[in-house]
């Protein structure tokens, strides 16, 4: 049973007078503060802070942080996510004081190490994904994205050609458009096929002299390789434009094919999700980008470079687009992936796609004897299935059956993404499950199928919230406590 | 208004048409299946009245919990009035998607585009489709 106890927030225990430490009598002759500080910079309030015990304080963290799932305690198989197990080698070194300890702001002599391993990183990124040219600093996928369109902006001023159009498929992350119109470019979607593909006319249709990029995700948001994607890029090519590879989904190809060697310009890797880097409350994440030779010189600084064995950053970059993060960007992340890169080392990431792919292709084959999967019968390393067919039949959705999974203590599917397929769950298991967790998953799944729609329709039963009401949530979101409203007390 | 009597765009838009003296006014909304797929809606975004848009523009936003959805001018002309009451009564649209849900009236400059629109049994055959 989960404990709910002291799970309110510390100001809702709090009682006046409750204590976590008492200090020890002062032992020193006592000054007035009025001789210490002047008189304009002493509160005349005591700061409104909770007042509570140690006791209290434990119970209050301790409990909320076993109300949470996690890839350390549940099966995720949150499509597009890549919630693998974060092995516990990498915390165990990138906790080494050696690492912890730095400060940005030492002398380059005495960071030579931390240089090394982000110089070797960038080499390894380089080497996996083909393209030769490597910045660390983007702190997210999505400011990757941004990162390399912006380089691409550059590319194009600097050239003297006017292109204001950025190109990406109805199945892309939501983050590719969003990247485009923020790097100042117009947004135009690609129709995909019915097989999942792009649309190869309706790119033609869209193809002009104004293009800039193409974004592609490859394999795609339903876990198909694309496999046009060759074809896709010399026609984006013939046009002048670039093509730029979502690498969301690396996991499926890592070491078996390279975003370069299949026409990409630029690309992205999510630290976080291909090389296990944690997921952690909503970073720091790293979005590393690759570009090749002739972008690369516009690539944001600094950039660590060697010279004689010695490494140092080099910000002399003229033609750089300068800085998108502060210091060297989230390190923290970039040495989790060293270390994960290392461990495995050029057949083990191998292995890493091969056993991503054959999970998937495993709990597809029994998936999709539950709900249809609408995009055939083999993937990559996720797939989309949906319950459309239940929800006419039975008025059972997507959700419920999320919903309903976290109750038999699994994590939900990514639902309703993508967009083109209605009532979808995307599923993608990762390399790091066993076949008896994947069993019990689908057996799961299919007794979830079973049961009573209006029984579905009010889970999840056993977590701390069952469902947040969204709209309100999104429409008046109340974001911080305060000691006047009520709402904080009964609806957490 | 009579959906059967309406016309449909692919992305879901209903349009009708009226012909005051030779001055063609379009008032368009968005349909019952539209907004059955899109779940609970949480806001919504119109333009303002004097806009031109050709057809196909986009015109304004709504947003459900699943996703956010783009809204297309079947035909183009200048906005003349907006649904403004909408942003804070969201249920309308589903309450009432082709009568107090209207979205938008414009004065229409060319109605060429009508040819391509969906009439009513076509549109619920799309929406067949897709579902």
């Amino acid at each position: 049973m989960r404990n709910r106890l002291a799970t309110q927030p510390l100001f809702d225990l709090s009682k006046p007078g409750r204590r976590g430490a008492r200090l020890p009598k002062c032992d020193v002759p006592v000054q007035e503060l009025e001789q210490l500080l002047p008189a304009w910079t002493q509160a005349t309030e005591p700061p409104s802070l909770p007042e509570v015990t140690e006791p209290e304080v434990i119970r209050h963290f301790t409990n909320l942080s076993t109300l949470n799932m996690s890839v350390d305690t549940h099966f995720y198989p949150l499509g597009s996510c890549t919630m693998k197990y974060n092995p516990k080698r990498n915390e165990r070194l990138a906790g080494t004081h050696g690492i912890v300890d730095l400060h940005p702001y030492q002398p380059e002599d005495t960071i030579q190490g931390m240089l090394q391993l982000l110089y070797e990183l960038q080499e390894m990124l380089a080497e996996i994904s083909g393209l030769p040219a490597v910045s660390l600093q983007p702190a997210a996928g999505a400011h990757g994205e941004l990162t390399a369109l912006m380089v691409a902006g550059a590319h194009f001023r600097e050239s003297g050609e006017i292109r204001t159009k950025v190109l990406a498929p109805d199945s892309s992350h939501g983050t590719n458009p969003a990247s485009a119109r923020m790097a100042g470019f117009e947004s135009v979607m690609i129709k995909s096929s019915d097989a999942g593909f792009v649309d190869m006319d309706d790119l033609r249709s869209k193809l002009d002299e104004q293009v800039a990029v193409f974004m592609i995700t490859n394999p795609n948001t339903l876990g198909i390789f694309d496999r046009q994607v060759s074809e896709i890029s010399d026609l984006v090519h013939k046009f002048g434009g670039l093509i730029y590879l979502d690498g969301a989904n690396m996991n499926a190809i890592l070491g078996v094919t390279r975003p370069g060697d299949f026409g990409a310009d630029m690309m992205h890797f999510n630290p976080h999700k291909t090389f296990s880097g944690p997921h952690g409350g909503g970073g720091p994440g790293a979005g590393p980008i690759c570009v090749n030779e002739a972008l690369g010189a516009y690539l944001p600084v600094p950039v660590v470079v060697e010279e004689d064995g010695r490494f140092r950053l080099e910000y002399e970059r003229p033609r750089s687009i300068g800085r998108v993060r502060s210091f060297f960007g989230n390190v923290g992340v970039l040495v989790r992936a060293y270390c994960y890169i290392l461990s495995h080392g050029p057949d083990g990431l191998r292995r890493v796609a091969e056993n991503a792919v054959l999970n998937a292709n495993y709990l597809l084959s029994r998936v999709r004897h539950i709900l249809p999967v609408p995009h055939g019968q083999r993937c990559m390393h996720e797939f989309v299935a949906t319950a459309s067919d239940l929800k006419k039949k039975a008025g059972v959705t997507a959700m419920d059956l999320g919903k309903r999974l976290l109750d038999y203590g699994f994590h939900a599917p990514t639902v309703y993404f993508p967009l083109t397929v209605p009532e979808c769950l995307m599923i993608e298991p990762t390399e790091t499950e066993s076949k008896e967790t994947l069993d019990a998953f689908a057996e799961t799944l299919f007794r979830i199928t079973e049961e009573p729609a209006d029984l579905l329709h009010e889970t999840p039963h056993s977590t701390y919230t069952s469902r947040p009401d969204e709209v309100t949530a999104a429409r008046k979101p109340q974001l911080k406590w305060s000691p006047t409203s009520d709402s904080d007390k009964t609806n957490h | 208004m009579n959906p059967e009597e309406l016309f449909y765009c692919e992305t879901h838009e209903w349009v009708s048409i009226t012909d005051e003296g030779g001055s063609k006014t379009a008032t368009v909304g968005i349909s019952k299946f539209a907004v059955d797929q899109l779940t609970d809606l949480v806001f919504m975004e119109l333009p303002e009245p004097g806009t031109e848009v050709a057809a196909g523009d986009e015109f304004g936003e709504v947003e459900s919990v699943k996703a956010v959805s783009s809204l297309y001018a079947p035909v183009a002309g200048k906005i003349l009035e907006v649904n403004h009451d909408l942003p804070d009564k969201l249920e309308t649209l589903s309450e009432d998607p082709y009568g107090a849900g209207w979205i938008i009236r414009l004065e229409v400059s060319d109605d060429s585009a009508l040819e391509n629109l969906l009439d009513y049994q076509a549109y619920q055959k799309q929406c067949a489709e897709e579902d």
